[in-house]
């Protein structure tokens, strides 16, 4: 345009300030609201100040997200789905293209730690009730995330074509087969073959590079907005935004930005001296993060000795198992994830965070990691004998945790809670 | 206990706060660029890229004289020609001619660098992309060929360039250098090795 | 086409090793791989007995080991199994084989360096001769561990029964025939009964490994030969990925770089959270 404004002289933008930016970075935002846009959503956006080491892994989580998308990217630039080609193609990144071994255990590594993070940002959410109201939809576009995660990381782990990717997609392939009525045809249709076949890979790939990534980018992108709604929980569950400051800002909240932006630096560089361990000290991780059976191509003829999943699916893999009925088995399986969609419904307590909650509320959520590590391990052992026992004993516990909670959190005796955030300044 | 929950205080030393964030912001840069390393180096020719792009070999006695064989060597085209002695007599007395008649400002291995273009007079070694932008130029080795005054030589379909039988390119044409010679030896009288010379593999 | 492919400084070290090892006129193990001696419980009386907690112990970066590893993987190895994601070039260059070196002693004639080790044994007589393919053993020991292909290649017995005339603790009848007596020597394989009470006071007789017995020597010693199986499985680990030097070594920069960014991360989150009360 080259037209000055009404005024005569440049608006002052917002972030166009007194601190000496340049001519282009006013030019900038006459375009493109960028100082705005940091203004309000960063420097503007107030956080309680008594964040703990929980909530590092939501951020943690958007640099995961990034470094797959990003090396995702690349191995698509090598890899080749297909039946003949997918195995070779796996190897020759690991070997012949130039770096293409950092990439794959970048990538390797990164679903795994994607899964970790993603666990330990739930567990926050229920160990501080951030799922409470008003943030159920946050929770509820985060439980889609996680979904989007699962069917994500599914799909992938399929793609180097191993023997035991073969076999796992086939036992998950199976899983729909157990729905009445449609179930076969259903198996046939997602397969497109009459085995997991070459047919299958392709769309496999194809989901898992585009349609799911971006599923997963616009889940993500809608929890971010409906944080920037409600504004975060923390350690004692207290809506900062009840006691505002005279400015309108929230006497227990500091900017995001810089404060939680440095601060969640140091826990990115953290995280990521531990997956670096990971992935140049020990890529496989004795066989959790990568498998040995998947060094082997697909056998459609010979079934590893052990079929488990890998470690994050393990925990449903043992509801799955728990039940002598191959329906009633997926449908536990579903159960235990669907559960996590009802919790702002079935948790009645008066206070959100277990700082405040009675010796109930605590010994349920403590049983239900148990429970859930547990499950986890279980999942990878043989489904025999005192396994399947204990699986039936944690399962129960698994959903009782869920499905008592109406009850146990009613007669739960609580602690009054405060009404300021505790912090203590270091 | 304060108002706000942020308040700056005189015990805070900002030139140090400043220096800090700068170096951080400078380690994580560096770190940053460093991370770029290996995704730029994937695209390099890979392994199997590098593992066909060995020397190829050519049997030069099934070239009949006043004829040209194509080879492939790091997929592109090699022009061998067994030029006759009618044929080099035709490229002398055009240097007048040429955008580049001594070959000073084109690519060719040091013993190439002659009035022929080759190591020996009967054989011409090319590497068949046009230097002007890679298509692959066609065989006018007829005298009179393309116009009365053509001494023989390639002609490019794609722009028009021209080149004589030592693949110097005339004036007129776009490409602006000769066409390049490839590093090559004979290991003996009949076998021609493209990609490898006394120096090593290209 | 001759092409020499590891000209580097350290080549000429290597190929004194190599030299060394290659032209020995028979098969002289590793001087430093017999130290290691051949299992404790040789010497508890019965040999072979903790057979399951034999651990491969094989050093990747050893450059020396790797190489006498290739030599017997191409002396013994090679006739049946390929290597199909390797190519005598790399294996050349990671393991500091010069190519006058390589070509001269371990490519087979006819073959280009930058061609995959492959076998010359075709499928079909494999098929006919085993009853199966002998598996391409490029990623076996990422499949399978070097503990057991360690445990593998020292657990063969004699057993007349199989068509092979042996059998192994590992891989209960394997197809593979011992192709190592001749080093080895002959085992035999000492069972004995245990009685274990079933349901309804059945009694179901078991037959548990006991120990070995060598019943015949075999060219190399016992020490000798644990060295040999050592290197080969070494080589195989670093056949299953090639990277995995480079890869530790690049590490140790990353993790220290990170060290520092997070330090220096750490001391600017300090600095601004004074600001804080």
């Amino acid at each position: 345009m080259g037209v000055k404004t009404a005024t005569g002289a440049p608006a002052r933008l917002p972030g166009a300030d007194a601190t000496g930016r340049g001519s282009l970075w006013i030019w900038l935002n006459k375009r493109l609201p960028i100082g705005e846009f940091i203004e309000s959503q960063l420097i503007g956006y107030y956080a309680p100040k008594n964040f703990n080491i929980w909530y590092f892994f939501g951020s943690l989580a958007l640099l995961v997200l990034v470094m797959q998308l990003v090396t995702g990217i690349f191995l698509t630039m090598f890899y080749k789905p297909g039946e003949l080609t997918s195995f070779d193609s796996v190897e020759y990144i690991m070997r012949e293209v130039d770096y293409g071994w950092l990439i794959r255990y970048l990538h390797s590594t990164g679903a795994s730690a994607f899964f970790i993070v993603v666990y330990l940002h739930m567990f926050r959410a229920l160990l501080y009730g951030s799922y409470r109201a008003p943030r159920e939809l946050l929770w509820l576009i985060g439980m889609l995330v996680y979904l989007a995660l699962m069917a994500e990381a599914f799909m992938g782990y399929v793609l180097p074509w191993g023997n035991m990717s073969f076999w796992g997609a086939q036992v998950i392939v199976n899983l729909f087969g157990t729905i009445p009525g449609i179930g076969k045809p259903l198996v046939e249709w997602i397969r497109g073959d009459y085995g997991i076949a070459d047919a299958t890979l392709n769309r496999f790939f194809a989901l898992h590079v585009a349609a799911i990534p971006l599923a997963l980018l616009l889940f993500v992108m809608l929890h971010l907005v409906a944080l920037r709604q409600t504004g975060s929980n923390n350690p004692d569950g207290i809506e900062i935004k009840a006691r505002l400051g005279p400015g309108g800002k929230p006497l227990d909240g500091i900017p995001f930005h810089p404060y939680y932006t440095v601060k969640d630096i140091v826990g990115v560089g953290v995280f990521l001296v531990l997956f670096a361990l990971v992935v140049f000290f020990k890529p496989t991780l004795g066989g959790l993060f990568l498998e040995a059976p998947n060094f082997e191509p697909a056998n459609p003829i010979s079934t590893p000795e052990h079929i488990t999943p890998v470690w994050y699916f393990t925990p449903y893999y043992a509801l799955l198992r728990a039940v002598p009925d191959q329906r009633m088995g997926a449908l536990l399986m579903l159960l235990a994830v669907v559960s996590f969609f009802f919790l702002p419904w079935l948790d009645r307590s008066p206070v959100k965070s277990m700082r405040y909650r009675g010796w109930i509320s605590r010994t349920a959520l403590a049983l239900f990691v148990v429970a859930f590590v547990a499950l986890g391990y279980l999942g990878l052992q043989p489904a025999t004998g005192a396994y399947v026992v204990l699986a039936r004993i944690f399962a129960v516990l698994y959903f009782a945790f869920f499905w008592l909670m109406p009850f146990y959190t009613l007669i739960d005796p609580v602690r009054p809670v405060p009404e300021r955030v505790t912090y203590h300044a270091h | 206990m304060a108002e706000h929950a942020v308040v700056a205080e005189d015990e805070v030393d900002l030139s140090r706060r400043k220096f800090l964030t700068r170096a951080t912001i400078a380690t994580g840069t560096v770190g940053a660029v460093f991370a770029t390393v290996p995704f730029i180096e994937s695209w390099s020719p890979s392994e199997s890229a590098r593992a066909q792009g060995i020397p190829a070999t050519l049997d030069l006695s099934k070239i009949e004289p006043g004829q040209m064989t194509t080879a492939v060597w790091r997929r592109s085209p090699i022009y061998v020609v067994r030029r006759t002695e009618e044929m080099i007599a035709r490229i002398a007395g055009h240097d007048a001619l040429l955008k580049d008649p001594n070959s000073e400002n084109s690519i060719q291995p040091p013993y190439a660098h002659n009035a022929l273009r080759s190591r020996s007079s009967e054989f011409l070694v090319l590497v068949g992309t046009c230097t002007h932008l890679g298509c692959l130029p066609k065989q006018r080795f007829g005298a009179g060929e393309l116009y009365p005054s053509w001494p023989g030589g390639f002609f490019c379909p794609c722009h028009g360039s021209r080149f004589d039988l030592a693949g110097r390119v005339f004036s007129g044409s776009p490409a602006s250098t000769n066409l390049v010679v490839p590093p090559y030896q004979y290991p003996n009288e009949h076998t021609l090795v493209i990609g490898a010379d006394e120096k090593g593999v290209a | 086409m001759r092409t020499e492919l590891a000209p580097g400084a350290r080549a000429g070290r290597a190929a004194a090793v190599l030299a060394a090892a290659l032209t020995a006129a028979a098969l002289a193990p590793g001087v430093g791989a017999a130290e290691e001696g051949a299992g404790s419980a040789e010497s508890a009386g019965k040999p072979g007995a903790d057979w399951e907690s034999w651990r491969a112990d094989n050093e990747v970066s050893d450059m020396a080991s790797l190489q006498r590893g290739a030599r017997n993987f191409v002396s013994y190895c090679l006739g049946c199994h390929s290597l199909k994601y390797e190519r005598w070039s790399r294996l050349g260059q990671d393991l500091e084989i010069p190519g006058r070196l390589l070509q001269a002693d371990l490519l087979p004639p006819g073959d280009q360096p930058t061609e995959y080790i492959q076998t010359s044994m075709p499928a079909a007589d494999a098929q006919n001769w085993f009853g199966k393919t002998p598996p391409d053993l490029a990623l076996m020991a990422r499949a399978r561990g070097g503990d057991y292909l360690y445990q593998l290649f020292k657990t063969y017995y004699v057993d007349p029964t199989r068509p092979t005339g042996a059998n192994n603790l590992r891989l209960p009848n394997i197809a593979m025939p011992h192709v190592l007596s001749e080093l080895e020597g002959l085992k035999r394989a000492v069972f004995r009964d245990v009685v274990r009470h079933g349901e309804g006071g059945t009694e179901i007789h078991e037959q548990v490994f006991d120990h070995f017995e060598q019943i015949a020597p075999g060219r190399l010693g016992a020490a000798e030969y644990d060295g040999f199986v050592r290197d080969t499985v070494n080589f195989l680990d670093y056949v299953g990925e090639p990277t995995q030097t480079a890869r530790r070594a690049l590490g140790i920069w990353v993790v220290l770089f990170l060290l520092v960014f997070s330090w220096l991360a750490w001391l600017v989150k300090r600095e601004y959270w004074k600001d804080v009360h």
